[in-house]
Formats: C-alpha cells, sequence, structure tokens
C-alpha cells in the first residue's frame, strides 16, 4: 500500500526530518510510528499526503509514485486517502453533519447520497445522535471521532493519523484506537503515528519506530523508551 | 395518470449525471455564499451601496446625454434659416425665387421680407428711429426667410443651404443653427468623458470588490487549509468567492438601477413643467430595458472580475502547512 524507497527530507535550513529511510506497509495492515516529538513521524505522513514533497527517494502509495503526481492533481489525490489531525482540523462555523459531508460535497456526492453515507460514518463512530450539533459543544473526545468520521465517509483503502489520540485521555484514546480497529478490520490501511507505546501496546499491534528521520529496530526503541 | 405519479415517487434515486452534480454544486454554493452575505448585513450593504453609487453616476449621467440628445435631435432639421439676396435684386424678382424655392420638397415653406419692410422693423424694435429717417436709401436687402421641411436630415440640410447659396440672386446665407451643431459636439465630448470616468468608476469597482473578497479570504484561510487538506480544489475553493462578488455585482446593479430609476422619478415633474413652458409633448426617456440589463450585467462582470482576482492572488498562497 505504501512503498518509501531511500525517502530524505531537508528542510531549507539544512536540517534533516528523514534521512534515507526505506518502509514498506502492506495492504490491510495497522501499522503505528512511534518516536520523540522530531523523529519524523509527522513528516513521514506529510509526505504521504503530499503537503510536503521528498528532497530525494520516491513514496509509492497505492501504485501510485507521488513524485509523478503533478500540483493540480494533488486534490484528488487526497481525496483517495482518509485524514485524521491531533487537532482534529473542525469547520467550526458549521454543524458536526456538514463537518462530516465536506469530502464528499468536494468529490460531487449528490445530497441524498451524502446525508445516507455521513449518517452511516457518524454511527460508526457513536456520534449519529449529535449530528445537528456545533463541533465546539463537543468534548474533544468527540470532536476527534467526528474527524474521523469525516476521514472514513469516502470509504478510503488508506487512512493516516498524525497523533490522533494527542489530546485525549487515556479512556478516550482507547475508544478511538477501538474505532481504528473496527476500520482495519474491514481492510482499511491504517498509518497512525503516535508516542503512546503503553496504548499502542495495549492495541496489541505492530509498529515501528523512529529516531533522527531513521528506522530503529524496535527492541532497542523499548529499551529506550524505558 | 395516477399510476405514473405513484411510479415516480418511488423510482429510486439514481445518481446525478455530471451536469446536474455540477449545476446543483453550483447553485447550492451561490445560496450559501448569498447566506454569508446576509449574516454581515450591514458591511455586505456598505459594499453593495458603493458598487450602486458607482454604478449609477455614469449611467445617470449618460442618460442626461441621451435627453438633450433626443431634445436636440428635432432643432437642427425644423429651423429656419434666411438668404440674403443681393441688393440689385427687385420686390418682384425676390418674389418670384419665393415661389420657385417653395416648390421644393425639401422646403416647408418661404417667406419674403422685403427691403422696406425689414426696415420698418428694424426702425421700430431697434430704436434709432430717428437717426434712420435720415438714410437716403434703405441699406437692407430683401430677405427670404426659408422653413425646410421636417423630413430634412442634417446631411440633406447643408446641401439645401449650399444649393440655396450657390443661387445667383442670393448674397448670402445665414445658418441659425450652427450653434446646434456647436451643442452636438458638445455632447459628443461629454459622451466620451463619460466613458473613460465610467471606465475608471469600474476599474474601482474592481478593486473594491477584489479588496472585500481578499479580507473575505483571508478571515476563512483556516477552512481554506482544512478544504484543501482534505482534497478540494483551487477551483472548489475559489467558487463560493466567485459567487460573493457576482452578488455583490448583481445586487449593486439592481441598486444602480433604483437609484436611477428614482432620480428619473424626481425630474419627471419638472421636466413637464419646462415641456409646459415651451409647448412640446417633450418628455423624460427612461432606461431601456437593454440599458438596465447592460447595468445589471456590468455589475456582475466586475463583481466576478474583482473577485476572481482576489482569489486567483490569494488562494494559490493558502496551502495546508
Amino acid at each position: 500500500m505504501i512503498q518509501l524507497d531511500n525517502v530524505t527530507k531537508r528542510f531549507p535550513g539544512g536540517q534533516e526530518a528523514l534521512s534515507g529511510l526505506t518502509l514498506a506497509i502492506d495492504k490491510g495492515e495497522m501499522l503505528f510510528v512511534t518516536g520523540h516529538s522530531g523523529a519524523g513521524k509527522s513528516t513521514l505522513l506529510r509526505l504521504i499526503a503530499l503537503i510536503e514533497r521528498p528532497t530525494s527517494g520516491q513514496v509509492i502509495v497505492d501504485g501510485q509514485n507521488t513524485r509523478r503526481v503533478k500540483r493540480r492533481r494533488i486534490p484528488a489525490y487526497r481525496r483517495q486517502i482518509g485524514m485524521v489531525f491531533q487537532d482534529h482540523k473542525l469547520l467550526y462555523d458549521r454543524p458536526v453533519s456538514d463537518n462530516v459531508a465536506l469530502p464528499l460535497v468536494i468529490a460531487g456526492v449528490g445530497h441524498r447520497e451524502a446525508g445516507r453515507r455521513v449518517r452511516a460514518a457518524l454511527d460508526q463512530v457513536g456520534l449519529l445522535h449529535k449530528e445537528k450539533q456545533r463541533p465546539e459543544t463537543l468534548s474533544a473526545g468527540e470532536q476527534q471521532r467526528v474527524g474521523i468520521a469525516r476521514a472514513i465517509v469516502t470509504r478510503p483503502k488508506l487512512l493516516i493519523a498524525d497523533e490522533p489520540t494527542g489530546n485525549l485521555d487515556p479512556d478516550l484514546s482507547l475508544e478511538v484506537m477501538r474505532i481504528f480497529r473496527r476500520f482495519n478490520e474491514v481492510g482499511v490501511t491504517l498509518l497512525i503515528a503516535s508516542h503512546d507505546i503503553s496504548l499502542i501496546d495495549r492495541m496489541g499491534c505492530a509498529r515501528i519506530a523512529l529516531d533522527e528521520g531513521k528506522l530503529v529496530e524496535t527492541e532497542e526503541e523499548d529499551v529506550a523508551w524505558q | 395518470m395516477a399510476v405514473t405519479r405513484h411510479s415516480d415517487a418511488v423510482a429510486p434515486v439514481r445518481s446525478s449525471g455530471p451536469l446536474s452534480t455540477w449545476l446543483t454544486r453550483h447553485f447550492s454554493t451561490s445560496i450559501g455564499a448569498l447566506g454569508r452575505l446576509f449574516r454581515q448585513p450591514f458591511a455586505s450593504l456598505m459594499i453593495v451601496l458603493v458598487i450602486a453609487v458607482t454604478l449609477a453616476i455614469p449611467a445617470a449621467l449618460s442618460l442626461v446625454v441621451k435627453n438633450a440628445q433626443a431634445v436636440s435631435a428635432g432643432w437642427d432639421n425644423a429651423l429656419d434659416f434666411s438668404i440674403y439676396l443681393r441688393r440689385d435684386i427687385s420686390e418682384i424678382e425676390a418674389d418670384g425665387l419665393a415661389r420657385l424655392i417653395r416648390q421644393r420638397a425639401d422646403v416647408e415653406d418661404v417667406r419674403l421680407i422685403t427691403a422696406s419692410a425689414a426696415l420698418g422693423e428694424f426702425k421700430q424694435e431697434s430704436g434709432f428711429g430717428q437717426a434712420l429717417d435720415h438714410l437716403s436709401e434703405n441699406p437692407l436687402p430683401h430677405t427670404l426667410v426659408v422653413r425646410p421641411s421636417p423630413a430634412n436630415t442634417s446631411q440633406s440640410m447643408i446641401l439645401l443651404q449650399e444649393e440655396l447659396g450657390n443661387l445667383p440672386e442670393a448674397e448670402l446665407v445665414q445658418v441659425d443653427t450652427e450653434w446646434v451643431q456647436r451643442f452636438h459636439a458638445i455632447l459628443d465630448i461629454v459622451k466620451r468623458a463619460i466613458v473613460i470616468g465610467a471606465s475608471l468608476l469600474g476599474v474601482a469597482i474592481v478593486v473594491i470588490i477584489g479588496n472585500t473578497i481578499r479580507l473575505d479570504i483571508q478571515n476563512r484561510r483556516e477552512e481554506i487549509e482544512v478544504t484543501k487538506l482534505i482534497g478540494a480544489s483551487n477551483a472548489f475553493v475559489r467558487r463560493p468567492f466567485l459567487w460573493s462578488g457576482f452578488w455583490y455585482g448583481l445586487f449593486g446593479g439592481l441598486l444602480a438601477l433604483g437609484l436611477v430609476q428614482y432620480g428619473l422619478f424626481l425630474l419627471e415633474q419638472p421636466a413637464a413643467r419646462l415641456a409646459g413652458l415651451y409647448q412640446s409633448r417633450v418628455s423624460v426617456l427612461s432606461l431601456t430595458p437593454a440599458e438596465s440589463f447592460s447595468i445589471l450585467g456590468v455589475g456582475v462582470a466586475l463583481g466576478l472580475v474583482g473577485s476572481w482576482f482576489a482569489a486567483a492572488r490569494h488562494m494559490r498562497r493558502i496551502e495546508p502547512r
């Protein structure tokens, strides 16, 4: 599903966020990326979402080499990927249902069909009863679930999440992770950046660790964290 | 036909074609943009008012010119001119000439003012009565006052004047309509000035709308970033702003029409009084439907151009970070 070949991302200051990273993520996998802040987790996700482009190396997502995705084609490319953010990135001037419907509106899905899919997505995250509310009246956990509903409403094959539980307490975090797990069970590939090692251990999922833009062996990394 | 209606009602919702999707999308975006305008009624009204005044000024001025042209259109074709005959032409010859000219198709009437009648009139009106008595002979020539037929165009008028001026009996043709031609020349200048002024005001509208849309884009920067992040194209993000520009232009145009019509309403009575004084049936010309539509069209076009510039300039810069 995702393949990185010797990917380096260097920022104008000369600082390297990723150095020569090679990585393959299979279809249907649910993989966590751990590491300190600044280890390159976010950069990895941003390269996949084409918010950034690699300085060198190749990023191939679902058979598409991102290097060949022209600027004009980036929107269409992004529509294939569900994205969840630490700060939810909801629009606070409209109700929950409109937030979740936004990707469908962008994709030009008809009104009725969109309404049906929005309700299905909200139902999956357990927020169907709050569809008319404004995001700011919701708790942080609920807002994150709205963000997840928005990410999966277009039924993407790949979902990437950057610290989705970063602002949540352990119970809410576990709840969010269980939702992710359910999507994974129906075949969605997930790549989740998180530094919450204990939570990841509780989920029993595969994980990789980044340090200074390089892959480190999971065992060593575990030691480093303890 | 109850059966048909029934089957319509239960027909499954088919996914709509690309055109109707496109139309639906535009429709909902336009309504959204309209809603946003109404949510800030005061700010929106200010902008609409500025656009309206800017459109109404040149519209009103060209209406004034149009009326002035309409009023003066009859003048140069209907005005009399005088042919002063040579001094050696006798009264009988002059009378014969008057008859001859009167038979022309492009002449409605010819009046002969004999030299003695002219002198008599001059004595009465000038107040030089006593002094003129001392003249040994009448210095005035016989004069033919020609009233051209109303069917004449300004070209055939000039031709007629030239032809009659070339008669061997004619000494001088005095056209009293030169000032009308000057008046028309002035109107032409005014018309051109209005076009120039209107173009400048049009640029002003583009700038005003562009600036408004720019502020709007800045206020909604976060929203634009988020929508781009989840796959919105530049065109998608631009669309609501173009619709805002459209609405500003349309409402500005409508209000401009209202202002012009109200101005006409205020002028109607004094104009009717003036017409009454001249015993003419001249009434104030208002905007034709085509002119009204072109005001609306210009408003909308300027709104779209302004918002397009702003959106094209600022939208690209807003990329998700």
